[in-house]
């Protein structure tokens, strides 16, 4: 029963063996490019968030030769394929276009907005339209990356430009509506983890179900918004209906790290068995797990700025709650818990149904 | 619930003997020196005025002394001196400020770059300021932080570190001996500091920790606190700047293997404290929370209150929900014995708002 939010006694036995919930794989494909020194940032994104690595540490990472595949353990196990950006896949007749896309759930192209995008573009159309014949299920996704540093005026028209290059090549091929979404991200930011996480959601059977279910308890809570995180990759995998910001989402998953790391600090060690015999004494006389009152890290902060609090509930062991609560709050603690308890159990039962058999 | 009723009238009693003891506030003048470049007032700004290690790329050179007082806990004022270290400023502080600058004197910090190219003449440099400030305060206490050490390969950092420091206490001891320095031997502590680090955290905690008066006072009576409410681990933070003023830990939390524990939690809190800054849209240096509470299962519980005006108590509980509240009562109870933390600046205003 260890967990990142309760903390983890010292290895001393092998995790049990990983769970395959869902395997769908979202490949990360970039446009060719035949220069190696110029590289969109793809590496450095899966880096950035699936390996913890510090964005400014990502400037020593190396070009990407070979296809990477890597799992990630997870509320849904899926794996994250790193392709790169020098091989055409399509001309290259080694490649098991079958095998690679057959099972994939989302492609999600990078583009270097700090570079020349036209040839990039370019690309991306022709993968769009071959991937479009076969694999129409497949939803594609945009990342218009490194846009940090750029004014928000000129990442809107750098956006609009790719929009309307893919969109006219794709209609002028007979592809109205084709699933391709557009974001404009950075590893210096949390713009990066927010677009990741609108990928994931796609991929989740029966959002909506989940959606409805945090909505409900924001009303019942009166909460201003509540996110399902994925705690080791600080990817939300739903929220309520409110209209998402950034601030809150970056307030919810710094809280998450806030509490990983003071965790990682304080639960990291056992306590010697006399000390918790002697805590089972006089004047509490009763078992220590008893006197617990629930065995889920349960977390509450509250804000000078009008006494906003803010929630966090371990759902499983990869998965948490945050909730951006309403003004005093605090007091009603007791009553909250009570309810988030009652939707945590939901969750549970949720995944429990959605899980593939 | 009788625990919390127990310790009440004990920490009331205690309370009012030690607030005849409180000493009268003081200016104690601290030099922050070391070469141009070394890194002195990044790591001021990080510590004092809540800049996050990145944002010091934006500082320039210090211009001849830039003269600062920190209000350290309501009564402490800290007289910071941040002496620009070129070379133009270095000589006139030897020369023409000198009394200006190296009398009175409480401490004297002094920022060595462990990349610096010209080790020999960083020590000659620091051999004149240590001959002027002998001269002028001999009492002074004196740190010196081996900077930037970031740069340096994990595994040989501890070597590296232990050589300069070495370098640098035979370079002290030869300028005693060559002086005839009345006043014996010079008290040096040595810190290796990183500002991407919790390791400047440690360094100025242990330097604030010797310039708050009445620490042992705080020390004993944290201890009867954390007794009385079965803590692992109390820490008390000054409230802008999240350095650790004064801990207790039970003989049980001392087995944590985390020995840095402390200064980790500083730079936690501190960053987050920014995030917040973010959210909610208030200043840097504002008070950003009031309270943080986590409950980790079966397994630990933790809390962090606002405590008295200028600090924050974080407390360490084994798990329990009715110990973790009495806990929390009883620390909020225990603000009245700690008030003498807030000095008489603040006396007034505390006893209005209570």
């Amino acid at each position: 029963m260890d967990s990142p939010l309760r903390g983890r006694d010292p290895p001393s036995e092998l995790e049990g063996g990983s769970r395959i919930l869902l395997r769908r794989h979202s490949s990360v494909l970039s446009p060719a490019q035949l220069n190696l020194e110029r590289l969109s940032g793809k590496s450095s994104i899966s880096s950035v968030v699936f390996h913890k690595l510090p964005p400014n540490e990502t400037l020593y990472l190396e070009s990407t030769a070979r296809i990477q595949k890597d799992s990630m353990a997870s509320f849904m196990d899926f794996q994250v394929w790193d392709f790169p950006g020098q091989i055409d896949i399509f001309d290259n007749p080694t490649f098991d276009i079958d095998a690679m896309f057959g099972e994939i759930g989302a492609l999600i192209w990078v583009i270097d907005a700090q570079d020349d995008y036209l040839e990039a573009v370019a690309r991306l159309n022709v993968t769009i339209l071959n991937l479009q014949r076969t694999y129409p299920n497949i939803k594609i996704e945009v990342f218009i990356h490194k846009v940090d540093g750029l004014s928000d005026d000129y990442k809107l028209d750098i956006q609009r430009d790719i929009t309307i290059r893919i969109q006219d090549e794709l209609s002028d091929h007979g592809f109205e509506n084709a699933p391709v979404t557009f974001h404009l991200t950075s590893i210096y930011n949390h713009s990066i983890f927010e677009a990741f996480s609108k990928v994931i959601q796609k991929l989740i059977p029966r959002l909506g179900s989940l959606e409805a279910m945090l909505t409900n308890l924001c009303r019942t809570c009166r909460f201003e918004k509540a996110y399902l995180f994925d705690v080791l990759s600080k990817i939300y995998i739903a929220t309520d209906n409110a209209p998402a910001d950034m601030a809150s989402y970056e307030i919810c998953s710094d809280y998450i790290d806030v509490i990983i790391d003071i965790t990682e600090v304080y639960g990291s060690w056992p306590r010697s068995k006399g000390y918790r015999e002697s805590l089972e004494g006089a004047p509490w006389n009763q078992k220590l797990d008893d006197q617990v009152a629930s065995n889920w890290a349960e977390s509450c902060m509250v804000l000078t700025d009008a006494n906003r609090p803010i929630m966090l509930r371990e759902v499983d062991k990869y998965l948490a709650l945050v909730a951006i609560m309403k003004d005093d709050s605090y007091d009603k603690m007791p009553l909250v818990n009570m309810n988030v308890d009652v939707v945590v159990q939901g969750l549970k039962e949720f995944f429990d149904i959605t899980k593939p058999k | 619930m009788a625990d919390l009723e127990a310790s009440t009238p004990s920490l009331g009693a205690m309370g009012g003997d030690v607030r005849n003891e409180v000493k009268k506030p003081k200016k104690k003048k601290v030099l922050l020196m070391g070469k141009s470049g070394s890194g002195k007032s990044s790591m001021r700004s990080i510590i004092f005025s809540n800049y996050i290690a990145r944002d010091t790329r934006r500082l320039g050179a210090t211009i001849d002394i830039d003269l600062s007082h920190v209000k350290f806990l309501g009564n402490l004022t800290l007289n910071l001196w941040d002496c620009g270290g070129q070379e133009a400023f270095m000589e006139n502080y030897l020369s023409q400020q000198r009394v200006h600058v190296f009398s009175n004197v409480g401490v004297l910090i002094y920022v060595f770059d462990i990349e610096s190219r010209d080790v020999d003449r960083d020590m000659a440099t620091y051999v004149s300021i240590m001959s002027a400030l002998t001269q002028y305060s001999p009492t002074a206490k004196i740190y010196v932080l081996i900077h930037k050490m970031d740069l340096i390969m994990t595994q040989v950092r501890e070597a590296v570190f232990m050589d300069r420091v070495k370098l640098v206490r035979q370079k002290t001891a030869e300028f005693l001996q060559g002086s005839n320095f009345a006043g014996g031997d010079v008290d040096l502590t040595p810190f290796a500091t990183s500002i991407w680090d919790q390791s400047l955290y440690k360094a100025w905690a242990s330097i604030i920790h010797d310039l708050v008066p009445n620490l042992s006072v705080i020390e004993s009576q944290l201890a009867s606190l954390g007794v009385l409410i079965e803590a692992e681990e109390l820490l008390l933070f000054e409230r802008t700047s999240f350095l650790v003023v004064s801990s207790w830990t039970s003989e049980e939390g001392q087995n944590n293997p985390t020995t840095d524990r402390q200064e980790r939690i500083s730079n936690i809190l501190k960053h987050f404290k920014q995030s917040i800054s973010r959210f909610t849209g208030t200043p840097r240096n504002a008070e950003q929370f009031t309270l943080m509470e986590h409950k980790a299962g079966g397994r630990f519980s933790i809390f962090c209150l606002k405590f008295t005006t200028n600090t924050y108590l974080m407390v360490i509980l084994p798990p329990g929900e009715a110990r973790f509240n009495a806990a929390k009562l009883n620390c909020q109870i225990a603000r009245e014995s700690f008030k003498f933390l807030d000095g008489p600046i603040s006396a007034g205003g505390q006893s209005s708002a209570a």
